[in-house]
């Protein structure tokens, strides 16, 4: 990760450490730095402390030690000055039932000091056109589907234009078009300059729009810094398709590539680590054709972040007490 | 979601210049980084608060429950007293006032606000009191006001306020159904007071609207305790049916004749000294004794519930 000053630091934490008071300890030490401009993945398996260090962050509950500094200033102290440029989605949406979509909407803004009232009504709307309940705004909130309660919580965290976004498992019920469109909001309120902090279980979902991603398990971080960087340190796997199996491996063994395996018709490797390789690909593909392997397909497969993840979380599927 | 076409590309820059709109124009206009809170703008909670409140079902079928006390005692009073005269019954706390009915719907508002202030105005208030910050920490609400931010201190006072208004509304509403009860079914005109003096109808009302005014006070401590209850738990129901245990608890306690010497700082203790408002001239002692006291309760347990919430850990 690039050493960057702290004001280019939307979010930064020193040590912050949360004890609940039946004294479990949810987060400990957590020093995290989001960069100003970066869609920012946090990761961890069930109850590895993400909701509770988001809670610390928005001023809900109090750290046990350490501090948090939002945009630039301390919170909790800061928090008038500091979240109504920050929008929210915290363990799902909440909303009153017996209020209409737009009602919801026009409570939350109204419990703002700095939004507006004079603007109010038509903000209001472009939330809701902006998340697709336009159509839905005059529904009680109580007869609306899991999905689109999430889209109202949505758009309550897009009710001003926002310097940093926090979003907790945003697209959590969703249906496909849904989670697309959320992709695509984000991309766009990142071109705007909004940050986006955002934590979600769906790593492909986080692949595909987060620039920076940091993981946390049992309460700490494991790891932060650029989707790439992370990746980059699984390597990737070369993947060769082809019917002459017994060949190809032949040839991959001669070029140094390692933990070969052959499925059907098709051999992966290792490719060697940086002092004695990677060789280059495309000479190892003129090889294996100078040696009549018969190539259908040829290529690396980069370590996916769910690759990443597992690596770095552990395989086991029991949460952590 | 209008705007489907972006660029693929989540790459950005670093740095954002200053406060201008961003190149794909985001929805809510430029991207203003420096809105500041206004004084003014902080009414705008306040306002909500109390048509949100006045719009639930709830507070509808509370002010319907009590909106109907005085027509079922009218109603009473006029079956009871039918073609012969005389003859009162009625409530506990009312029933001075109770006889004087059949000569002048008027007494009505004061037997309904005697009848209604020991149990059904307060259960009412605690029902909304309790239900104020517990109930919204049980949907999950609470949360999303605080990250608005609606800030906590400012939070509270709107909850609070807004149960005042609900303990004002309430009591005119009971008062406003006794006056159009009487004035249907019983005569109205010149009010003897309890003091023997008699006053004009015009006067009458002036004292009405004035018990109506002592009567609300009357609530504060209650919505207090009520508010202070709610800030303790996260589940609305547990906080109105403790707020309303507590208050039949006290009931209970100004009755046992052992305990006189606690009883006079039992906040319904001087409720019914509403009647010295009647008198000629007005008899200040015990309705001071109440108010004073509903500012005492209305002070302490205020700041408890602020202590409270301020320091509180918001975890649903
Ligand atoms: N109110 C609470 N009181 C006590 N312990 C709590 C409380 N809330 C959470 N915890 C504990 O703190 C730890 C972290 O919980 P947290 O909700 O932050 O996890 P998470 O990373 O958000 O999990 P998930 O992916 O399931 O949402 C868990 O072990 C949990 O049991
Ligand atoms: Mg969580």
């Amino acid at each position: 990760m690039t050493q960057q000053s702290a004001g280019d630091r939307v979010i930064e934490t020193r040590g912050l450490t949360k004890r609940y008071r039946g004294g479990q300890l949810a987060v400990d030490r957590l020093d995290l730095a989001v960069p100003r401009g970066s869609v920012f993945g946090f990761l961890g398996p069930n109850g590895s402390g993400k909701t509770t260090t988001i809670r610390m962050l928005l001023g809900l509950i109090e750290p046990s030690a350490g501090g948090a500094r939002l945009l630039g200033e301390p919170m909790p102290r800061a928090a008038r000055r500091v979240l109504p440029r920050v929008g929210a989605l915290i363990e799902g949406p909440a909303l009153y039932g017996f209020l209409s979509g737009r009602d919801n909407l026009v409570r939350f803004d109204a419990a703002d000091p700095a939004a507006d009232p004079r603007t109010r009504a038509r903000r209001v709307d472009q939330a809701l056109d902006r998340v697709g309940l336009a159509a839905a705004a005059r529904k009680k909130a109580r007869a609306y589907s899991l999905g689109m309660k999430q889209r109202l919580g949505l758009a309550a965290a897009l009710l001003q234009p926002r310097d940093l976004l926090v979003l907790d498992e945003p697209t959590n019920g969703l249906d496909p078009q849904g989670m697309r469109e959320i992709r695509t909001l984000v991309r766009e309120l990142a071109g705007d300059g909004t940050t986006v902090f955002l934590s979600s279980h769906l790593l492909d979902e986080i692949e595909q729009v987060c620039t920076h991603a940091a993981v946390m398990a049992r309460g700490r971080l494991i790891t932060q810094g650029t989707v790439a960087a992370l990746s980059a340190d699984t390597r990737g796997r070369l993947t060769v398709g082809t019917p002459d199996a017994a060949d190809a491996l032949r040839v991959l063994k001669e070029h140094g590539i390692t933990d070969l395996v052959v499925t059907e018709e098709r051999v992966t490797g290792d490719l060697p680590a940086p002092p004695a390789g990677p060789p280059d690909l495309a000479d190892v593909n003129a090889a294996l054709v100078r040696a009549g392997v018969r190539v259908r397909s040829f290529g690396t497969e980069r370590a996916s972040l769910e690759d990443v993840f597992v690596q770095l979380t552990g395989e086991g599927f029991d949460v952590a007490g | 979601m209008s705007r489907a076409e972006v660029s693929g590309s989540a790459q950005h820059t670093g740095t954002r210049e200053g406060a201008g709109a961003g190149a794909g124009g985001a929805g809510a206009g430029g991207v203003d980084a420096r809105r500041t809170a206004r004084p003014l703008w902080s009414l705008g909670l306040l306002r909500n608060e109390v048509g949100t409140t006045f719009r639930r079902w709830r507070t509808v079928v509370l002010l319907a429950v009590l909106a109907a006390v005085p027509v079922l005692i009218g109603i009473a009073v006029k079956i009871e007293t039918g073609g012969e005269g005389g003859g009162a019954g009625g409530g506990s706390g009312g029933a001075a006032f109770v006889s004087q009915i059949t000569n002048n719907g008027l007494f009505l508002v004061f037997t309904s606000l005697a009848v209604t202030l020991p149990v059904f105005l307060p259960l009412a208030v605690g029902v909304v009191a309790g239900d104020s910050v517990a109930g919204e920490a049980h949907t999950g609400t609470l949360r999303y006001l605080l990250v608005a931010p609606a800030g906590r201190t400012r939070l509270l006072l709107v909850k609070y306020a807004t149960t005042l208004t609900f303990c004002l509304v309430a009591t005119l509403v009971v008062a406003a159904s006794a006056l159009v009860t009487g004035a249907l079914l019983f005569p109205v005109g010149e009010v003897t007071l309890l003091s023997g003096t008699t006053v004009p109808f015009g006067e009458g009302l002036l004292r009405a609207l004035a018990i109506a005014a002592v009567v609300t006070l009357s609530l504060i401590g209650v919505a207090a305790i009520g508010l202070f209850v709610s800030t303790l738990t996260n589940s609305g129901i547990a906080a109105m049916a403790t707020t309303v245990g507590l208050l039949i608890m006290v009931q209970i306690l100004d009755t046992i004749p052992q305990l006189h010497a606690i009883q006079p700082y039992l906040f319904t203790h001087h409720w019914l000294s509403f009647a010295d408002v009647l008198r000629d001239p007005v008899y200040w002692d015990r309705l001071q004794q109440n108010l004073g006291l509903q500012a005492l309760y209305a002070a302490v347990f205020g700041s408890a519930a602020w202590a409270r919430f301020t320091a509180r850990d918001i975890t649903v």
